[in-house]
């Protein structure tokens, strides 16, 4: 064994890439549950490619045929009704981690020096994840799959000028039709997924550069011991890998309860009108998509220009982009940032979860001055950041991860 | 953390206070495990709805061996099945289909009348139930039928010779109801309990794996819990280690 190891890393650096990356990447000790929902997202990544693999054996990328293809999944092939459940609940999964995990990054300042890149690195996997789940979503051909892409899709032709014309040749035909499900399909199981992969990469090799922060936000790299070992770090191989193991195990539970008990979710993983087939004939009365859109959806609604609400929604993405650079205070964690912080944070979480809830909805005037709210209440936390970031009182960071 | 989840359901419900449902469905109690009521479910369907509407996610063998029309040998017994559920020349493997062409469908009614596979998913069992029981008599309409549920329907009451002719009590009112004018072959308890095992039926269409899924979860989640003190105590010897350092 030791043989073969030794022929291995005289040709590849095995041990020096498991040691830099696993058994001696030293990580802060404070780590809490927070911490768990990085190594999540990779979890959830696996099981949506490779349930995503099978279940593309046996799907038609067809106008005539996706429909009932799915159905051939869900009924005749064996065992193909949990490659899909499993496929559906790990997208809505998908987002629950991602956003618990982005969370953390504003909870704890995740984004600041030397973190940016980082941070940029997610923020990009982010927005390529939303793209990846707005294309899977047609490809069951329902008539929520229908409608949704012909919403979103349409959104281009506000551009000025050139906005038809590009609206059709994203579609590849003047309606959503057989050509943007077979491109859509192409973007989803191949185009989208390899730039996620190559960014997961990206955003792993960036974290082992820099080290993980903490929920002190102490950097733990500026304590080392005298074997030049940070002294506030445990290796993450054994010590991480077997605590994200009781994590991962409790996240299965969670998720196959779902998985074998409520696929549905109430219809908020699998929405109702969606067991029926795309009929472009036919509009449906309430079109909404999948509840990890409707807070940019909301936004968008809540403007009433169309090219200024597109500019909106999507600004509402960017902003988070500009994190690093927003916020201007000395410290990383809200343990020790000021009020306004903390006040502001809990106003965005609000606003957040409210433009969630008003964007699954139909609107009324009240619920259209609400989001309007939200939607101010949303930009107000990053545009005044800069501000209250920087006048705030904040606390004395310790040097040291206090025991 | 437990704090900001509370907080996060707390705030859902406030906010879902605003929404005020306007739906006024019948509830109906399904139990798909219920065999005899699949059955009877099966049988009023091939006698009341075949004839228009395909179950073409479902095949007719599938049916049978749900359903427990099988002989002692656990294979499906075909001599029941074609003579009491199959009015067509379908083979056993064969989906359920529809023998009306689809032209004449779009003739008669205007549209083609919808495949049934997944409408209880789709609209949930009580829609269908309520929407069954909400049928009354209006001379304005083409087939002389209307609708409370979908005003202006396209289907005309086909079970009007079991469940009697309704007419609407109260038509200029916000709440309408409906009023038995005339008795059919069954009584009210009767035409429910047909009804409620047609919905059953139909849920199970709508799933067939459901019992599978279920008997698998109910296997895997117990795995998962002992999986989960095994690691949990090998993460807790490990962490030991750290004693001093933590």
């Amino acid at each position: 064994m030791k043989k073969i190891i030794q022929w291995i890393d005289d040709r590849f650096p095995l041990i020096s890439t498991w040691k830099t990356h696993v058994s001696e990447y030293y990580a802060p000790k404070n780590f809490n549950f927070y911490y768990f929902f990085g190594s999540l997202a990779l979890v959830v990544l696996a099981n949506q490619l490779i349930t995503g693999i099978w279940l593309t054996m046996f799907y038609t990328p067809t106008v005539s045929e996706a429909f009932s293809s799915v159905e051939y999944i869900m009924r005749d092939v064996n065992y193909g009704w949990l490659l899909r459940y499993m496929h559906s609940t790990g997208a809505s999964a998908f987002f629950i981690v991602l956003y618990i995990h982005m969370y953390r990054g504003l909870l704890y300042g995740s984004y600041q020096k030397p973190r940016e890149l980082l941070w940029l690195f997610g923020m990009v996997l982010f927005i390529l994840i939303m793209a990846e789940a707005f294309f899977g979503y047609l490809l069951p051909w329902g008539q929520m799959s229908y409608w949704g892409a012909q919403v979103i899709t349409s959104l281009i032709g506000a551009i000025p000028y050139v906005g038809d014309n590009l609206v059709i040749w994203l579609r590849g035909d003047y309606t959503i039709a057989n050509a943007t499900l077979q491109r859509f399909f192409a973007l989803h199981v191949i185009g989208v997924p390899l730039l996620i992969l190559m960014l997961v990469f990206f955003h792993l090799v960036a974290l082992h550069k820099v080290g993980s922060n903490n929920p002190e936000g102490i950097e733990i790299k500026k304590q080392l011991g005298k074997d030049g070992k940070p002294l506030d770090g445990i290796p993450f191989h054994p010590y991480y890998t077997v605590k994200d193991a009781v994590a991962l195990v409790l996240f299965l539970i969670g998720f196959f309860a779902v998985v074998f008990f409520a696929p549905d979710m109430g219809g908020f993983f699998l929405e109702h009108d969606n067991f029926t087939p795309a009929n472009p004939m036919v509009t449906p009365d309430h079109i909404a998509p999948v509840w990890y859109m409707t807070p940019f959806y909301a936004i968008l609604r809540a403007v009433p220009d169309k090219l200024l609400g597109i500019i909106l929604m999507g600004s509402a993405i960017i902003l988070l982009l500009f994190m690093p650079w927003l916020d201007r205070s000395p410290v990383h964690s809200m343990r020790y940032k000021g009020t306004y912080s903390r006040v502001a944070l809990a106003l965005f979480v609000c606003s957040f979860v409210t433009l969630g809830y008003l964007g699954m909805t139909s609107v009324t005037p009240l619920k259209q001055l609400l989001a309007r709210a939200a939607s101010a209440l949303y930009f107000a936390y990053f545009l005044l950041m800069p501000f209250y970031s920087r006048f705030e009182s904040h606390g004395i960071v310790p040097r040291r991860i206090k025991a | 953390m437990k704090k900001f989840i509370a907080f996060i359901f707390f705030y859902l419900f406030t906010l879902s206070s605003l929404y005020a449902s306007d739906t006024k469905l019948l509830s109906v109690k399904v139990d798909i495990n219920n065999k005899e009521a699949l059955q009877r479910g099966a049988q009023f369907y091939m006698n009341y709805c075949s004839g228009c509407h395909a179950l073409r996610y479902l095949r007719y063998n599938r049916m049978a061996q749900d359903l427990g029309l099988t002989t002692f040998d656990g294979q499906i017994d075909k001599t029941l099945l074609q003579n009491n559920l199959i009015f067509t020349q379908a083979k056993p493997q064969d989906p359920i289909e529809v023998s009306m062409p689809a032209e004449s469908a779009r003739q008669w009614f205007g549209r083609v009348p919808p495949d049934l596979s997944l409408t209880a998913r789709e609209r949930s069992p009580a829609w269908i139930y309520t929407y069954l029981k909400s049928f009354y008599a209006d001379p304005k309409s083409p087939f002389h039928t209307n609708n409370l549920l979908i005003p202006d329907v396209s289907m005309p009451n086909v079970l009007a010779p079991l469940s009697g002719v309704n007419i609407l009590r109260n038509p200029h009112t916000e709440r309408k109801t409906l009023l038995l004018i005339e008795n059919g072959t069954m009584t009210k308890q009767q035409f429910d309990q047909s009804i409620k095992d047609l919905v059953t039926f139909l849920t199970y269409v709508s799933e067939p794996i459901k019992p599978q899924r279920i008997s698998l979860g109910l296997r895997v989640l117990p795995f998962l819990f002992l999986l989960l003190i095994v690691v949990y105590l090998l993460k807790k010897s490990l962490w030991k280690k750290l004693d001093g350092k933590l």
